[in-house]
């Protein structure tokens, strides 16, 4: 593992977490003693050789990392580029999230709280946390919007065999964001001998700083084998970005290779014309959203917008603030998916490579499927962030499967 | 007005102020000019008009009952500022307590513009601190206005020494580890901080969180200088529904019964 908590020098934050003009820690002073303490703790263990392997090996020997990165050949045909795959969704809880979890689990340990608590919505987040805590002895309980509990009830059963507390959040729109405000309610009240496992690169400094510096193994795992198999860098790579960690991970790698394009693509709803998406980037305007300074999709007066992606992990209207300051320097480009878009994706990769992803990773390989048609014949590494158990429900109820009987659906060659 | 002529107004009294919390817009916008106005009458020596924000991260679920029946109604910042001007109206010193982004959308120089020609007093800011405060700083020292942040028991004495530095006005000690609601006993941790507290500045200190009765009032006033109460309140005129009388008779009674506790100290 590196040990660097900074994207790059020249990315990195400063000493009070700002990317540029974003990110920071806009948080009640109830908790600045808390965030400083984890700051403290977490500059602490990355230097410390116990900590790292202890982590390199629970990633190695329980999380099952190096993910491999698969020559995605039918699929490449299909694009007129070739689209090589970052396995993440064959980590052990199916998902990249278990890299953050353990990191942050491990750090709780070290801190000696005996209690976590996550928000989560695609569940995955959840997923990986109420893992970790079994693994690790910790008691843990999980914060999940009503709506998300729903559309994602599998997860929803995991957590609880594994023996989190879920809570539903009934509060504002009853998702991502409001899981996250409920957390952070629990957590000013708990903070004496409770960790918040905070589940993608965005919140308060250190989050963004110290969620990278455990992900970041996506990118420099990705680099390497890319030159292994290919022997060159890709010409660009991809990840699908709701509040940014897996596309962060991802582009730790490559930031300073000035050749490689990096494509973070946001959830674009049903389209970012009408006001149902969560294309943060895309449409958001500079604000405070979850304690620091990113985009945020807000009205005239500064409330939150509710935003909307079929995707339960995407479905959040703020970005983290690495995110942020890469799109405002132009070194990484977000471009928004629409669901249809990342939903026929997902049926197209299930189709030329029998793998079933996310609808989350979904958004980034329809991503990669149009970014193919402007570079043909180039190479694009596409984080497949997930895999796409959890979203059975959906798919079934989108292509109307199921039954049987019905046979109506296009088949491969139809499409 | 700063909210210092209340306080200095208190103690000569030789008591603690009472200072009063409602969201702007609820129950609905005339309804809490009438609610504020009321508790002015009925003993309130500060008022905060709290501005309904989309995510209320330190509110418990009382405040956000509140907060999402205002967001509902339709209320704007612009009505925060009205209900500013029509609650000063009444000579008690009024400060808006809101979280950032939207003072940050409104531009914070015209947001400080704006509530000085409302003649509100400042502004509370429970969900950032002076560190990323810099603008808001500027603007309230160029106008006078009253920054009234937060300090926690968790608060490291350094931090607490630079937080109080950059408050005017007075200090707001927040209670217990948690957000806003009632609770039934008082709270233990406040006199331990508000000691804390006096030893780093000479400004007043309110104390606040989860006061809900005369008896806790009087508690408080004994080592505080003024006690704020912000759920107790919203709850009378959630109980009372569609019922406006009861709801203000109702908040009346309880203002008067907090008035005195804070007199009995
Ligand atoms: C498989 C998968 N990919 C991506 C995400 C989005 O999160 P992030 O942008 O932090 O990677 C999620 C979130 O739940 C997820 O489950």
């Amino acid at each position: 593992m590196s040990t660097a908590h900074e994207i790059r020098p020249g990315y990195g934050p400063d000493e009070t977490g700002h990317y540029g003009d974003f990110g920071g820690r806009f948080m009640p002073e109830a908790l600045v003693a808390a965030l400083d303490e984890l700051d403290t703790a977490w500059q602490k263990a990355v230097l410390d050789p116990v900590f790292i392997a202890d982590f390199e090996r629970l990633l190695r020997d329980y999380a099952g990392t190096p993910s491999m990165l698969y020559d995605a050949e039918r699929l490449s045909e299909r694009a007129g580029a070739r689209i090589l795959l970052k396995r993440e969704d064959l980590n052990h809880t199916g998902a990249h999230k278990i890299r953050n979890v353990l990191g942050q689990a491990l750090l709780t340990k070290r801190m000696g709280k005996k209690r976590v608590i996550a928000e989560t919505g695609a569940g995955q987040h959840g997923v990986a946390s109420a893992t970790a805590a079994a693994y690790l002895g910790l008691d843990c309980t999980v914060y999940m919007g009503e709506v998300d509990t729903e559309r994602q009830a599998l997860n929803v059963a995991r957590m609880q065999l594994l023996g989190a507390e879920v809570v539903p959040v009934t509060s504002g729109s009853r998702t991502l964001k409001d899981a996250i405000n409920e957390a952070l309610r629990d957590w000013v009240a708990s903070v004496d001998h409770t960790a918040y496992l905070f589940g993608t690169a965005a919140g308060p400094h250190p989050f963004p700083s110290l969620v990278l510096s455990f992900v970041r193994g996506i990118g420099d795992e990705a680099r390497r084998q890319c030159l292994e198999l290919t022997g060159a860098l890709p010409e660009a790579v991809a990840a699908c970005v709701g509040g940014g960690s897996n596309a962060i991970g991802l582009f730790a790698g490559f930031v300073d290779d000035p050749d490689v394009a990096l494509y973070g693509y946001e959830p674009g709803g049903d389209g970012v014309d009408t006001d149902r998406h969560a294309a943060t980037i895309w449409a958001g305007d500079v604000g405070v959203l979850h304690g620091a300074r990113t985009y945020v999709l807000q009205d005239e007066d500064g409330q939150t917008l509710e935003s909307h992606s079929i995707s339960a992990g995407l479905d959040y209207p703020g970005v983290g603030p690495q995110h942020a300051h890469l799109a405002r320097t132009g070194r990484a480009s977000y471009v928004p998916v629409t669901d249809t878009e990342a939903m026929e994706a997902m049926r197209l990769l299930s189709r030329t490579e029998g793998i079933i992803p996310a609808i989350e990773s979904a958004h980034a390989v329809a991503g990669a499927m149009n970014l193919a048609k402007e570079r043909p014949g180039q190479t694009i590494l596409v984080n497949l962030s997930g895999r796409g158990d959890k979203d059975m429900a959906t798919a079934l109820e989108w292509f109307g499967l199921g039954d049987a009987e019905a046979t109506d659906e296009p088949t491969e060659q139809e499409q | 007005m700063s909210v210092s002529v209340a306080f200095e107004k208190a103690r000569a009294d030789d008591r603690a102020a009472l200072v009063g919390y409602l969201p702007a817009g609820f129950p609905d916008a005339e309804g809490s000019i009438d609610a504020l106005q009321v508790m002015v009458e009925a003993g309130c020596d500060v008022i905060e008009v709290g501005l309904p924000y989309s995510d209320p991260v330190m509110d418990g679920p009382t405040v956000q009952a509140a907060v999402q029946q205002a967001l509902e109604g339709g209320s704007r910042t612009t009505d925060v500022l009205r209900t500013v001007e029509a609650v000063a109206a009444t000579g008690a010193p009024t400060v808006v307590m809101t979280a950032w982004n939207p003072v940050e959308r409104y531009g914070v120089e015209r947001f400080a513009a704006a509530l000085d020609d409302a003649g509100g007093a400042g502004l509370i800011t429970p969900d950032i601190t002076p560190d990323e405060a810099g603008p808001w700083l500027e603007a309230a020292d160029a106008r006078d206005l009253d920054k009234i942040f937060l300090v926690a028991p968790s608060s490291t004495p350094e931090r607490l020494a630079m937080t109080v530095a950059s408050c005017r006005g007075f200090v707001y000690a927040t209670a217990v580890m948690g957000v806003t609601g009632a609770r039934s006993s008082a709270p233990t941790l406040a006199g331990p901080l508000v000691e804390r507290t006096r030893a780093a500045t000479d400004l007043p200190i309110g104390v606040g969180l989860g006061i809900s009765n005369a008896d806790q009032a009087a508690e408080v006033a004994a080592y505080a200088d003024a006690v704020i109460v912000g759920s107790a309140f919203v709850r009378t005129l959630l109980d009372a529904g569609t019922d406006r009388r009861a709801g203000l008779d109702a908040l009346r009674a309880l203002t008067e019964d907090l008035a005195r506790g804070v007199r009995r100290a």
